[in-house]
């Protein structure tokens, strides 16, 4: 298992900054501070709020406010939970279509750029953000969505927001925020083949539980995250909600700014330069000092599967079901077997002998083109024995995985090839899990029902997902590796 | 937005933990108008089984449960997904107050928002009231926001809340119209930062 050490920090110690070394937390909450009130809450301003089809709620609230929009060229409206990722031409569902169509009226009213159902760079709001330039480093960052988290990757501080607060930031672009206390996880070591950023962060989520980052902004650092991608750094700030932190963060490097020159909405020559040597002072200094502190050796992490409703019940591929007769905790003995009866499982049982009925891959949390590289180099010349549907994390990328024949190798092992959206992530837009089906999924919630009413996820890496897409069981994708890159 | 006070009455005991929104409301429910009313979408499918028919043992269900405005969860309640919904569908279900160990965090903001006290209360005295409930089930509870206690038989203890969050629900404020009161000092900032940090505006050419 994992090795961990945990220092426990004082608990009211995160406002205390301005003087001396300051982390990269610390760094971007000074940066966006408009006022201070003595009770210890700020008033913050926001560099890009992205708005969706399900912020109809906030939009509503502006109206009946007769309020505008205070900053349109900050905000960015984007189709993505709702779109179906079929038959876009013509939307069967009444309710569906009326939310996309309210998303252009709202947009168009408030002179809002909008990313829609049929435009080119439409798709999922945490992989177009980044891939439109619009994600940089230093900014704040929100959206009516909690894997908004995802853009802390590129060392901005970035979170979800519910709609009262999306209104509030439309009219005032600014929010009121409690400055949250600062814990660091470093990953240190390298991990082995077939192993990464999604391992890492679900081991991190079972070892401090789902709500053991809550109230902290977690920095992720160390060799092993510096050695990450920026698909694999997003995957893990991602993620950080389902550990309960406010905000995951990493700092900016040469890999974040190779990664955004170029892209459509950053700063471009002179300005970019000086942007990045601003991006330089980001990272935290030397002795800064932290709330929480834990660090992990990537080298004993294994490929890690859920196998119960919240994503703190994550084990390694070659762990059994647990048993609750083993807690001495009545409550959390009789949470386990609730888990356990909806889940379909018994105690003992091998998590590798676990047979899946479908598969998915997409989401915010795993459909970069990384992602589907990982997953397609495991299906390449394979049949898939179980059903499974491959929804790219934005129409850009499924023209690049096209480019790359990504999308021939999943439709040749039998996986269904289709657009760009929140898709089977989420069971709201038609993409769903039946009752009683068992879906291996590259996505951050387990939650009961979250697939669909009765669906029964499993949560696991692109390549892990593939393995059982081949094998037809929860399989340690590593035996699958053999000559493959 | 009506202010908090104080509440008293019947608790209903979820005594699940890990309450995620998406259970609290199923997102399928969420392409509806506010208006239309969200208490009936509360919980949908843990109160009821496969045909959609309610399970009588599910507290929410039970005669006595079914109007309280006090609900009591264990760990991590409001988890999740960031849906102001679940916050509506608790509300239009008329619960005013949820008494748990821990909230997730984006739910307990969007709780306050809408006049839903999210009480923290220690681990121990969530499970003393648990039992409690389960001993007595028309337990009357009290809840004091001034005071932050919470009463039932002859217990009382205390519970935390942000002290900005209590303010705002005892008098009802409305974050915005607290913001526009700083209008001023917004626009002396965004005119400072443009020059401090001209790369963060999106480049205007995309």
């Amino acid at each position: 298992m994992t090795a961990v050490t945990m220092t426990a920090g004082t608990p009211e110690s995160g406002s205390q900054s301005e003087a001396g070394p300051r982390t990269l937390f610390d760094k971007l909450w000074d940066a966006h501070v408009v006022v201070e009130r003595p009770s210890g809450d700020a008033l913050i301003w926001i560099d890009r709020h992205f708005v969706h089809e399900g912020s109809f709620h906030a939009f509503a609230q502006v109206a009946g406010r007769d309020g505008v929009v205070a900053e349109p060229g900050l905000t960015f409206g984007i189709a993505d939970h709702y779109v179906p990722t079929r038959g876009r031409d013509h939307i069967a569902n009444p309710e569906i279509a009326r939310m996309i169509d309210d998303l252009e009226a709202n947009t168009a009213r408030h002179e809002v750029t909008l990313f829609g159902l049929n435009d080119p760079r439409q798709g999922i709001v945490h992989v177009v953000g980044p891939e439109q330039g619009l994600t940089l480093p230093g900014l704040t960052m929100v959206c009516g969505d909690s894997h908004t988290s995802t853009h802390g990757a590129f060392g901005a501080y970035a979170f979800g927001i519910g709609a009262s607060e999306v209104a509030h930031v439309l009219m005032t672009q600014t929010l009121w925020q409690k400055k949250p206390r600062r814990m660091r996880i470093t990953i240190d070591g390298t991990p082995a083949p077939g192993v990464g950023a999604k391992d890492f962060i679900l081991s991190i989520i079972a070892r401090i539980g789902a709500d053991g980052a809550r109230g902290y902004a977690v920095e992720y650092a160390g060799e092993a995250v510096r050695a990450l991608s920026m698909a694999g750094r997003m995957t893990m700030c991602n993620m950080s909600i389902e550990a309960g932190a406010r905000c995951g963060l990493i700092a900016p490097d040469e890999t974040t700014f190779r990664w955004i020159a170029g892209k459509p909405y950053a700063p471009k020559g002179a300005a970019l330069e000086a942007a990045i040597a601003a991006w330089r002072h980001l990272p935290s200094d030397t002795g800064a000092v932290v709330d929480r502190e834990i660090t992990i050796d990537a080298s004993q992490i294994a490929p890690i599967v859920t196998w119960g409703t919240s994503p703190e019940d994550a084990l390694p591929i070659g762990a059994s079901v647990p048993d609750p007769a083993a807690l001495a905790d009545d409550a959390r003995a009789a949470a386990m077997r609730d888990a356990l009866a909806y889940m379909g499982l018994r105690s003992g049982q091998k998590l590798s002998e676990i047979a899946v009925d479908r598969v998915f891959i997409g989401s915010c949390t795993n459909a970069r083109i990384e992602d589907l590289r990982a997953a397609a180099s495991v299906l390449a010349g394979r049949k898939a024995r179980v059903p499974g549907l491959v929804s790219p994390g934005s129409s850009q990328v499924k023209r690049q995985a096209e480019e790359e024949g990504l999308d021939r190798i999943f439709i040749a092992a039998g996986l269904e090839w289709v657009e760009s959206g929140c898709s089977m992530c989420v069971g709201m837009n038609g993409d769903s899990v039946p009752p009683g089906e068992r879906c291996a999924s590259t996505t951050n919630r387990n939650f009961r029902g979250r697939q669909g009413p009765g669906a029964r996820t499993h949560l696991m890496s692109p390549a892990m997902v593939a393995a059982a897409a081949v094998t037809g069981h929860l399989t340690d994708v590593r035996s699958m590796l053999e000559g493959r890159s | 937005m009506k202010s908090l006070t104080q509440v008293k009455g019947p608790a209903c005991p979820l005594g699940l933990a890990g309450v995620d929104t998406d259970q609290l409301i199923p997102a399928r429910f969420m392409k509806r108008p506010r208006s239309e009313g969200y208490g009936g979408f509360l919980l949908h499918d843990l109160r009821r089984g496969e045909a959609g028919v309610e399970k009588p043992d599910f507290p929410l269900n039970r005669p006595v449960w079914r109007g309280a405005e006090i609900m009591v969860a264990r760990r991590n309640f409001g988890s999740g997904s960031s849906r102001e919904a679940a916050v509506y569908a608790l509300a239009d279900h008329g619960v005013r107050v949820v008494l748990a160990p821990t909230f997730g965090d984006i739910f307990a903001s969007n709780a306050v928002k809408n006049g839903l006290l999210p009480a923290v209360l220690d681990e121990a005295d969530i499970e003393d009231l648990l039992a409690a409930l389960a001993a007595t089930p028309d337990l009357p509870v009290s809840i004091d926001l001034a005071e932050q206690t919470v009463a039932w038989g002859n217990r009382a203890v205390t519970f935390a809340i942000d002290p900005v969050w209590r303010e705002q629900l005892l008098n009802g404020w409305d974050d915005i119209d607290v913001t526009r009161s700083f209008a001023g000092e917004i626009a002396r900032f965004r005119d400072a930062d443009g020059a401090r940090r001209p790369w963060a505006r999106p480049s205007v050419k995309a």
